[in-house]
C-alpha cells in the first residue's frame, strides 16, 4: 500500500499548499460510479446469484449451497478447469518466444523491418469474431487453404478432431495476440540504451551473446508485464473459441468462460453459471496477485499510479 | 516455395540466434540473413490467412468450390460485397459507430475528471478510488455478465444500444483513468498552481490546461478504448437480440450462421467489418500503436 502515497513525508506547509490548490476530489465520483455500478456490483451479484436458482427469465429462488456442490462434482467443470490451465500454459509457451523475438526483430531500424512490422500488426485490427470466422473458412478441410498446391498437408480436419482442436485454438489465439505482445517487446527494446550494445561490441560480443547478455536481461520487466497480461487474458479467450468451435467437438474446447456461458445461457441454469463465474474471478485475481507477488509486477503498477 | 522451405527450416529451429541487437546504427553490422528469413516466415503466417480471406471474398460461388484457393482468378467479382451491403450492413455499421462513439466519449470525459482528481486531489476518497480502479484491471468481464444481464433486463434496457454503452463505459474506465493519470502527473505543478491563484475553477483548469496539454494522451487512450468497444462481442451477444440492434461483430456471427454455405459472402462481411479499423490504422498508425501499448510499456 505504501506505493499509493510515496510523498508521505511531506512537510506540513506543503500539505496545506496542496489542500488549497488541489482539485476537488468529488470529480472522481462519476467515473467511480460507472465502474462500481457496472463492474463491482455485478461482481458481487455473481456471488449472490451463485446461491440461487434462476433460469434467466422467471423468478429467482434460493438454492443454498446446491449449485456449489453440483459444480464441484460435475466432471464437465473439472474438464473445463483442466482445459483452461492447459491453454494458459501452452499459449504462454507459444506466444512468449515468438513475441519476444519478433519484438527484437521489429525494433531494428532497417527499412524492411519497419515494413514488415506494419504488416505484422494487421491482426490487431480484426475483431475476435472476424478472426474466428476467417479461420473457420481457412481451416476447412475441403475448401480451405489446404486446397492450394504445396499446402496439402494443411488439409486436415482441424476443428473436428478432438486431439487437434485445442492446438488449433492456441494457434488462432497466437495469431491474434502475438502482434500485441510484439508491440510491448518492440517498445521495450527500443528503450535499451545503445551504449550497452556499443560496450558489448567493444568487448567482442557477437550477435548471439549480445542478445543473451544485453537484450534479454533488459527485457525482464516487459517479460513479466507481457506474461501477466497473457495469463490473465487467457481467462477471457471466450469470443474466439465460442465462434470457432462453440466448445466442441464434444467438450474438447469448453474452456471455463465458455462453460459458464453455455451453462447459463444455453442450459438456462444461471445459478450454476454464477458459481463458474465466481471461480473464474477467483482464478483471475489469484493469478494476477501471484504474478504480482512473485515477479515484482507491482513495479508496473507503481509506474501507472500517477501519485 | 518448395526450394525455400529447406534452408528456412534450419534457422527456424534455433530462432534465438538470428535476431540481433536493436540499434545497429552506430555499429555497422553485416545483414542478419537468418533473422530476415525468420521474419519472412512469420510474414507468411500473418499474410496467407488475410490473403485467403480477401481473395475468397472476391470469388463467385462457383469459383470457390473449384481450383486452387490461393490463385488469383480472372473472374473476380464484387457481388459478395453487394450482397453483404444489402443485408443490413449499414444498420449494423451505424450501430457500431453509435455504441463506440458514445462509449468512448463518456469514458474519456469521466476518466479525465477522475484522473485529474486523482493526481491533484487529496483525501481518502481519491486514494481509495484509485485502488478500486487498480483492482478493476484484474476483473474478468465474463464473470460479471450474468448479473449484468439481470440488471439490464430489470431496468428494461435489454436489447437497446444503451445496454451496450453503459457496461462498456464501466469496464473501460479503470484503464483509461490509469493511463490519463499517468500523463497528467507529468504536467508541471506550477501550471496548476498559477491557474488556481488566478482564480481558475476545476472546470477552467480541466478545459484550458489539462485538455490542451493532454491531447495526445486523450487521442491515444480514446483509440485504445474505441478498438475494444468496436470489436467487443460479449456484451452484444448477451444484451441484445433483434437485428436492428446488432453491432458489426454480432452481425458477422449471425451472417455466418445464416449463410454457412456461402463462404465468399461471409468473408466479404469479415473484410467489410474490418475496413473502418484498417482505415484508422492507415491514417493514425502511430496513435493506434501507442494506444495499444499505453500504460503497459516503459
Amino acid at each position: 500500500m505504501s506505493v499509493l502515497h510515496p510523498r508521505t513525508p511531506a512537510t506540513r506547509s506543503s500539505i496545506t499548499q496542496e489542500q488549497r490548490h488541489g482539485a476537488n476530489g468529488l470529480l472522481v465520483l462519476p467515473a467511480l460510479l460507472m465502474f462500481v455500478v457496472f463492474a463491482l456490483v455485478p461482481l458481487a451479484g455473481a456471488v449472490v446469484l451463485s446461491f440461487t436458482q434462476w433460469d434467466g427469465l422467471g423468478d429467482i429462488g434460493w438454492a443454498g449451497r446446491r449449485n456449489w456442490s453440483d459444480v464441484v462434482k460435475d466432471p464437465v467443470t473439472g474438464n473445463a478447469l483442466v482445459l483452461t490451465f492447459k491453454i494458459i500454459v501452452v499459449s504462454w509457451l507459444v506466444q512468449t518466444p515468438i513475441s519476444l523475438l519478433l519484438g527484437v526483430f521489429t525494433a531494428g531500424t532497417q527499412r524492411y523491418r519497419a515494413a514488415l512490422a506494419a504488416l505484422y500488426f494487421v491482426p490487431l485490427l480484426l475483431s475476435s469474431a472476424a478472426v474466428a470466422i476467417a479461420f473457420k473458412a481457412i481451416l476447412d478441410p475441403h475448401f480451405g487453404i489446404g486446397g492450394a498446391p504445396g499446402l496439402h498437408f494443411l488439409a486436415q480436419n482441424w476443428l473436428g478432431d478432438p486431439d487437434l482442436v485445442l492446438y488449433v485454438v492456441v494457434f488462432v489465439i497466437a495469431w491474434q495476440f502475438v502482434p500485441f505482445h510484439t508491440l510491448l517487446y518492440q517498445a521495450a527494446v527500443r528503450q535499451i540504451p545503445a551504449s550497452l550494445y556499443e560496450a558489448a561490441t567493444i568487448d567482442g560480443a557477437g550477435r548471439l551473446k549480445q542478445f543473451r547478455y544485453v537484450t534479454l536481461p533488459q527485457l525482464r520487466g516487459t517479460l513479466i508485464t507481457s506474461s501477466t497480461l497473457m495469463v490473465t487474458g487467457s481467462l477471457t479467450y471466450f469470443d474466439v473459441v465460442f465462434v470457432l468451435t462453440g466448445g466442441g467437438p464434444g467438450n474438447s474446447t469448453r474452456l471455463l468462460p465458455l462453460d459458464m456461458y453455455l451453462t447459463g445461457f444455453a442450459a438456462n441454469d444461471m445459478g450454476r453459471a454464477s458459481v463458474l463465474a465466481v471461480i473464474l474471478v477467483v482464478i483471475g485475481l489469484g493469478l494476477a496477485f501471484a504474478l504480482t507477488r512473485f515477479t515484482g509486477f507491482s513495479r508496473m503498477r507503481s509506474e501507472q499510479e500517477g501519485l | 516455395m518448395a526450394t525455400t522451405t529447406t534452408p528456412a527450416a534450419g534457422p527456424r529451429t534455433r530462432p534465438a540466434a538470428p535476431l540481433g541487437p536493436a540499434r545497429p546504427r552506430t555499429v555497422r553490422s553485416r545483414p542478419n540473413v537468418p533473422a530476415a528469413v525468420a521474419g519472412l516466415v512469420w510474414l507468411a503466417v500473418i499474410i496467407l490467412p488475410i490473403y485467403y480471406v480477401v481473395i475468397t471474398s472476391l470469388r463467385g460461388q462457383a469459383g470457390f468450390f473449384s481450383g486452387n484457393p490461393l490463385a488469383p482468378t480472372r473472374n473476380l467479382t464484387l457481388d459478395n460485397y453487394a450482397k453483404v451491403l444489402d443485408s443490413g450492413f449499414w444498420t449494423y455499421f451505424l450501430n457500431s459507430v453509435v455504441v463506440t462513439a458514445a462509449s468512448v466519449a463518456v469514458t474519456v470525459a469521466l476518466s479525465l475528471m477522475a484522473a485529474y482528481a486523482v493526481v491533484r486531489g487529496r483525501g481518502r476518497l481519491v486514494r481509495s478510488a484509485f485502488s478500486v480502479f487498480l483492482l478493476g484491471l484484474a476483473i474478468p468481464v465474463h464473470a460479471t455478465i450474468i448479473p449484468l444481464y439481470y440488471m439490464i433486463t430489470r431496468v428494461h434496457l435489454y436489447d437497446s444500444l444503451l445496454a451496450l454503452i453503459l457496461p462498456s463505459i464501466g469496464f473501460a474506465v479503470p484503464v483509461t483513468v490509469l493511463i490519463l493519470a499517468n500523463f497528467i502527473r507529468d504536467i508541471p505543478r506550477e501550471l496548476f498552481e498559477s491557474m488556481r491563484l488566478d482564480g481558475g475553477s476545476d472546470g477552467r483548469i480541466l478545459w484550458h490546461l489539462v485538455v490542451p496539454l493532454a491531447r495526445p494522451a486523450l487521442v491515444t487512450v480514446g483509440i485504445y478504448d474505441a478498438l475494444h468497444v468496436w470489436n467487443g462481442f460479449l456484451f452484444p451477444l448477451i444484451l441484445t437480440q433483434s437485428p436492428d440492434k446488432r453491432v458489426l461483430p454480432m452481425a458477422l456471427w449471425t451472417f455466418q450462421g445464416e449463410y454457412t454455405v456461402d463462404v465468399p459472402a461471409v468473408l466479404a462481411a469479415v473484410v467489410l467489418s474490418t475496413l473502418p479499423m484498417l482505415a484508422a490504422y492507415l491514417v493514425g498508425r502511430r496513435y493506434l500503436i501507442r494506444g495499444l501499448t499505453a500504460g503497459f510499456s516503459r
